[in-house]
């Protein structure tokens, strides 16, 4: 789900002021989505520096690559988070292959699971963020501040019923972020 | 089982159901097992087709009736309709249900394979929900990436380097407002600042900041011809208090958080109207009522006054908030430098300072951002003449902007001083005087 305050317009509008040279849009650019990049990157490295590190390439590339952004195959958020998961699943790849090509811990079938869970755990991220707000916001009563469902339901002012299927609704589009060969990125989960 | 059945059978969950419970029980005894089985309890607590609607007899206590008492812990299932239990997997997932519910729903996984599969992918799904990790990004990972970005394909548009503290102190402040709930934004923060070389203050909330800021940073908006974000709204007189007073008082309500959009977006047009205008326009005025700056200058000091309210900010919900890095921090020690000269002039005027023609002091800002500034402390008689310098004050570059932002008293400016004692009692005043709300 797009957010209420990124309409396409504000996309297209970015990437021609990007295309066009100016620097205050990839100020503009940074300010909007830097805590995503670095979250994303962050959970699939588990590691400060890289997520500098990544933050650093995904913006590097937006900038000089403006016009690699299709504004039709979706918000440029999603194009984003794709290029922040991509750029950061390479990462661990090539750290774990590293490592373990100097005589580390563990098998390649054991660098693949850990690629994968990371991977997963980044689309979960990023599902959570942008599923609509009265979902996430009955997931953070139930499983952060531990309400069971006729409590949410109360504190959320809503029906019973409707608690029970934000709940049930929310957790299903969370589960996506297991299905391995869904659409490459974040396309589905917008 | 069609809707409507749904939704009787999910009543049946409420309070009635459950006296209904009791009194079956009340009226079987503990010689039967309770008949009620899919849809049966439902359907007699509804009003049926057939009969006339039921009304619940009068309870009689247990007790009364000398028939045994019910077990206390009663095993049985609840017995709910296929849709309710479907619908009941979100939050049997995050043991969000009763655990009555909890039984009922475990008992109809084993024999419901749709509902079975559901309810694992549901469990596995809340093993990703994790508290989000605290999104503080370090201010100067900003700088590096956008210089990284900028080195890589230099722009073709640059921000104009007096425009870049803005830039930074503006996304600092807004980073720190990132997580604000309203508790915090409604926090009372007190403005702080010296008039006539008195302390003054004037309260307001962390959203009254915000709006203070957006009003002010209005006056270069005007400047380059954007929308005056007070709008119809009349101000007495255009300055900076004034402008923010009748913000203030125009609304019925205190500023809330809504005032953060409106902000951030003057404040990332400005960057970017003055990118386009560029450096040459650095020189075109703008009036802050009683005096003038160059647009220049007066992003500076927006950049300063972005930085000092920030500080407030953070002080009034107990959050650490650093000074700005040293190369910005220079800039703003500079400007104060550079307007001192009038200050002491204005001082002068009201006879606040003594005659000090053709002296001066040697100001020495040490850390960060520090350096040397040379202040005439009254213009020499005659040009070409060198002044003397009588006195030498050093001050570390943060206490030297609380001073200039009037939260520190002069008098108890932290500063290593040598020489003219009243030249310094001047020039530390007359620091204090260049602030304002």
């Amino acid at each position: 789900m797009a957010k209420k305050d990124a309409p396409p317009r504000w996309d297209r509008k970015m990437q021609q002021r990007l295309a066009r040279g100016e620097a205050a849009a990839l100020g503009e650019l940074y300010d909007r989505f830097a805590s995503l990049v670095h979250g994303l990157a962050h959970t699939v490295l588990g590691d400060e520096r890289g997520a500098d590190a990544i933050t650093r390439q995904v913006f590097a590339h937006v900038w000089e690559h403006p016009d690699a952004y299709d504004p039709k195959q979706g918000p440029l958020r999603s194009w984003v988070a794709d290029l922040t998961h991509r750029f950061a699943v390479q990462r661990l790849r090539d750290t774990e292959s590293a490592a373990l090509a100097r005589g580390g811990h563990g098998t390649p079938e054991d660098l693949e699971r850990k690629v994968q869970r990371a991977s997963v755990a980044a689309r979960a991220d990023y599902i959570v963020q942008a599923m609509p707000a009265p979902l996430r916001a009955a997931l953070e009563l139930a499983y952060f501040q531990r309400r069971d469902y006729r409590q949410t339901a109360s504190d959320l002012g809503v029906t019973e019923d409707e608690a029970r299927r934000r709940l049930r609704l929310g957790l299903q589009l969370l589960s996506t972020a297991h299905d391995v060969g869904a659409p490459p990125g974040y396309g589905g989960a917008v | 089982m069609n809707d409507a059945d749904w939704s009787g059978a999910y009543d049946h969950e409420g309070g009635d159901g459950h006296e209904e419970h009791g009194k079956k029980d009340e009226e079987h005894g503990k010689d039967e097992e309770p008949t009620y089985e899919h849809g049966d309890s439902s359907d007699s607590a509804r009003p049926g087709p057939a009969g006339p609607p039921r009304i619940p007899l009068p309870r009689a206590s247990v007790e009364d009736t000398g028939r045994p008492l019910p077990e206390v812990v009663r095993q049985q299932p609840l017995v709910l309709a296929h849709p309710v239990l479907k619908s009941l997997l979100g939050a049997w997932a995050l043991a969000a249900c009763s655990p009555e519910e909890s039984l009922a729903v475990e008992a109809h996984l084993g024999e419901c394979g749709a509902c079975a599969e559901e309810a694992l992918r549901l469990r596995e799904a809340v093993g990703l929900l994790h508290p989000a990790e605290s999104l503080d990004l370090d201010p100067a990972l900003r700088t590096r990436v956008l210089e990284g970005c900028l080195e890589r394909r230099p722009p073709r548009i640059p921000v104009p380097g007096w425009a870049s503290a803005y830039d930074a102190e503006t996304a600092r402040l807004d980073a720190l407002l990132q997580d604000f709930g309203d508790a915090e934004w409604h926090a009372p923060v007190r403005l702080r600042w010296f008039r006539a070389d008195k302390a003054t203050s004037r309260r307001t909330t962390v959203a009254g900041v915000i709006a203070h800021l957006l009003t002010v940073d209005g006056l270069v908006a005007v400047a380059l011809g954007l929308d005056d974000p007070l709008g119809e709204v009349p101000a007495k007189r255009p300055t900076p208090a004034s402008r923010t007073e009748a913000y203030w008082g125009a609304a019925h309500f205190p500023p809330t958080r809504s005032v953060r959009g409106p902000w951030r977006e003057q404040s990332h047009d400005l960057v970017r109207t003055v990118s386009f205008t560029g450096g040459p326009a650095g020189a075109l005025p703008v009036s802050y009522g009683d005096f003038e700056l160059s647009l220049r200058d007066a992003m500076l000091d927006r950049a300063f006054e972005c930085w000092v309210h920030a500080g407030d900010i953070a002080d009034a919900v107990d959050y650490p908030y650093e000074p700005p890095s040293g190369r910005h921090l220079h800039d703003m020690i500079d400007l104060a430098a550079r307007m001192l000269p009038t200050a002491l002039a204005r001082r002068r005027e009201a006879g606040l300072c003594a005659p000090a023609r053709g002296r001066s002091l040697r100001l020495e800002i040490e850390g960060s951002g520090g350096g040397e500034w040379v202040i005439p402390l009254e213009p020499a008689p005659a040009l070409g003449i060198a002044p003397r310098e009588v006195a030498h004050v050093a001050l570390d570059g943060v206490e030297f902007c609380h001073l200039a932002a009037g939260h520190v008293p002069p008098e108890e400016a932290a500063a290593g001083q040598d020489g003219d004692r009243d030249a310094i009692r001047d020039v530390l005043f007359s620091v204090a005087s260049l602030s304002r709300m």
